[in-house]
């Protein structure tokens, strides 16, 4: 078992993560162009090398702040579950909007791939992307695939090999926020990373904080709540 | 400190418009990221999908467009399923003789032979041979609109239905999941961000025939709603009805949804942002071969998992004698005038009641209770089943109750154990199941009713 790595697919709806998820699981889960196709983890296997990662399809989302229960469990598996690495599949035709979610994936983990989905259509839309100045300024992995035709897959699983095995180490680049914004965050961090200690990103939780996310406070409570009790 | 102090602590800082600073700098961030890694060389702009669109979203075209493609949806699943049904059918019945034989050559006990020929082996065919051929069309055909990309267009189109009466917009699509299954389709829900709309869709979602009452309300309506027509008719006919029949359904959904968001479940609706994914050709080879044989497969399993042993206890049921009397016949006989009244019978309510655990079981069921053995007869053609059916003092009343009875009648088993998992509330799961019965009982005894009045029958 000292092999096995749980990735976890996120993304906004209709970008072909399920196509993914299939494609390269072998699995047959049910595909859909529109919203919330997936709304339950879906779990599958793939073989690569001498490792096995453990796949899982969360919802897709446009955002990560628990506005509804599918984003509810996205958001908890990415945080609380905390998989060995997240992939974001966007959608190369509308990444303006896509990197949204990625840009919040990003805060709260670590080890992210950013996987550009659907590049055969946007090469026909005339469309190019330079995914070497996207991994600078991002500070993780940038990765063209297309899932429908199974290009890019091999790319894709040798960087999620290389960053289990420690090869590559993510460096995400995180949003600043006004200067407004980033002041409180310095006054709440402190206070967070005692409390939670490197559980998660102090610097996310403090953003939740103070955005008033009461569904992560209760879910930080039951699952740490005990512990703190007993000491 | 605690994270509560610490919550509490951070509201004071907080501000009430930093969630949109906070959203409007990462979109920001995207625009930067966009403009700096991303070129456009050709300034192509997706007209297809735009001129797809204004036809497909049409406030003239959109709500035509929509009914034809249900009706050929439908029209192809009626009309293509006729023939591999029977074929299936006969199939199965001559395979029946020599089991038969198989179970003379062996001397098995008579009570043997009735449990595992007549009881679960008629059963489970039955079951396969009504459902798989329709289902084997349905579902790629479905699968195929889907991956295209119109399903979110029909969202679009009844959007505007759905506010009026108090729902969320997505609730179309929830409504559109349940046409394969209740059971997922009471999951999908998830995307509704508000509970109060949300419960709204979970209430209503039964009111959408799922495919295991496809091959009751199929069965009903081309025997009794289109008799007198023939060939290719016939289907246009049944069709015709389906459609009706789904209409209604559609319409109850509105009609629930709009009393209990002006009672129990009060409230505006939310504002949402549905995207419009562009049209995208579906791998279609891929998309038949996973949906007609995995999708088809997966839930024929389950009809036959629940279908075997209610088979079973049917026919056991139908073969204990109390006095001169069967079980079976005591329930039925109790269950009788209550059935009268809505214009079906104590067989029909009793099949209801045992097929709670899977819609699929319950016109098996009913054709069991129906032969005085408590097991199918071989039912090769449909001409037998509709004599079997007028043997008992069918009339096309009796069958348009039952399609709406199957059509309004509680969720199934299944469906009520995800409502209660996704609820978490014994309540609301209560009232998922009390509504569409009240509505189920209440449509046919008035037609019945009226129609009594009348003297039409």
């Amino acid at each position: 078992m000292g092999n096995s790595y749980r990735v976890a697919l996120a993304g906004n709806p209709n970008t072909g993560k399920s196509t993914l998820f299939n494609a390269l699981t072998g699995l047959r889960q049910h595909t859909g162009n529109w919203a919330g196709k997936t709304v339950s983890l879906a779990q599958g296997n793939v073989q690569y090398k001498d490792k096995m990662f453990n796949l899982i399809d969360l919802p897709g989302t446009y955002s990560l702040f628990s506005n509804s229960s599918d984003e509810e469990v996205a958001r908890n598996y990415i945080v609380f579950e905390k998989p060995d690495v997240t992939v974001v599949v966007l959608d190369a035709t509308s990444l303006e909007r896509n990197f949204n979610l990625a840009l919040q994936v990003l805060e709260m983990t670590k080890n992210v791939i950013i996987c550009i989905n659907l590049i055969d259509v946007a090469e026909q839309q005339g469309i190019s992307i330079n995914e070497r100045i996207l991994t600078n300024r991002l500070g993780v992995p940038v990765i063209k695939i297309s899932a429908r035709n199974k290009k890019g897959f091999p790319m894709l699983l040798d960087t999620i090999d290389r960053i289990v095995t420690g090869a590559i180490e993510c460096q995400p680049v995180q949003t600043t926020y006004a200067d407004e914004i980033e002041d409180k965050i310095k006054k709440i961090e402190p206070k967070v990373s005692e409390l939670i200690g490197n559980q998660m990103s102090a610097r996310w939780v403090s953003l939740r904080l103070l955005d008033g996310d009461e569904k992560l406070l209760n879910e930080i409570n039951q699952r740490y709540g005990q512990k703190e009790r007993a000491e | 400190m605690s994270i509560q102090q610490l919550y509490t602590e951070a509201q004071q800082l907080s501000t009430a418009k930093l969630r949109d600073d906070i959203v409007q700098q990462l979109y920001e961030r995207s625009h930067r990221l966009c403009s700096e890694g991303i070129k456009y060389t050709k300034s192509k702009r997706d007209t297809r999908t735009e001129k797809l669109d204004a036809i497909f979203t049409s406030p003239i075209f959109g709500f035509p467009i929509m009914l034809s493609m249900l009706g050929v949806l439908f029209y192809l699943t009626i009309a293509g399923a006729n023939i591999p049904s029977s074929m299936l059918a006969e199939f199965f019945g001559s395979m029946e003789k020599y089991l038969t034989a198989f179970f003379t050559f062996i001397k098995a006990p008579d009570w043997v032979h009735g449990v595992l020929v007549l009881g679960l082996y008629r059963g489970t065919t039955w079951v396969i041979s009504v459902m798989l051929p329709p289902m084997a069309i349905f579902f790629p055909t479905f699968a195929l609109l889907e991956n295209y990309g119109y399903l979110p267009r029909v969202a679009f189109n009844m959007d505007r239905l759905f506010k009026r009466v108090g729902a969320h917009g997505k609730q179309s699509l929830t409504m559109a999941m349940g046409f394969g299954c209740n059971a997922a389709a009471v999951i999908s829900t998830r995307i509704i961000e508000s509970p109060r709309e949300r419960m709204l869709a979970i209430l209503t979602n039964n009111f959408v025939p799922c495919n295991g009452r496809w091959g009751t309300l199929i069965v009903l309506a081309s025997l009794f709603m289109a008799a007198n027509f023939t060939g290719g008719l016939k289907s246009l006919v049944t069709t015709g009805v389906i459609v009706g029949i789904v209409m209604f359904g559609i319409i109850v959904t509105f009609f629930v949804s709009w009393v209990l968001s002006k009672t129990a479940l009060k409230g505006i609706p939310t504002h949402y942002t549905l995207e419009l994914p562009p049209y995208r050709k579906p791998k279609i080879f891929d998309t038949v071969v996973r949906s007609s044989l995995t999708r088809s497969w997966s839930v024929l399993m389950r009809a036959v998992k629940v279908a075997a042993p209610a088979a079973i206890l049917t026919w056991v049921f139908a073969n204990i004698f109390i006095g001169d009397t069967s079980i079976l016949m005591y329930a039925v006989e109790f269950l009788d005038p209550f059935g009268k009244l809505l214009g079906l019978d104590g067989y029909i309510m009793m099949a209801f009641i045992l097929g709670l655990p899977a819609n699929e079981i319950v016109l098996p069921i009913l054709l069991m209770g129906y032969l005085s053995t408590g097991s199918l007869t071989e039912v090769d053609s449909l001409v037998d089943l509709k004599q079997i059916f007028l043997d008992h003092g069918w009339t096309w009343l009796t069958a348009l109750n039952m399609m709406l009875f199957s059509l309004l009648h509680y969720p199934c088993g299944t469906t009520l154990l995800n409502i209660y998992k996704e609820t978490k509330s014994k309540k609301w799961t209560f009232l998922a199941f009390l509504i569409p019965t009240v509505i189920a009982i209440l449509v046919p005894l008035i037609i019945t009713q009226t129609v009594r009045f009348f003297g039409w029958l």
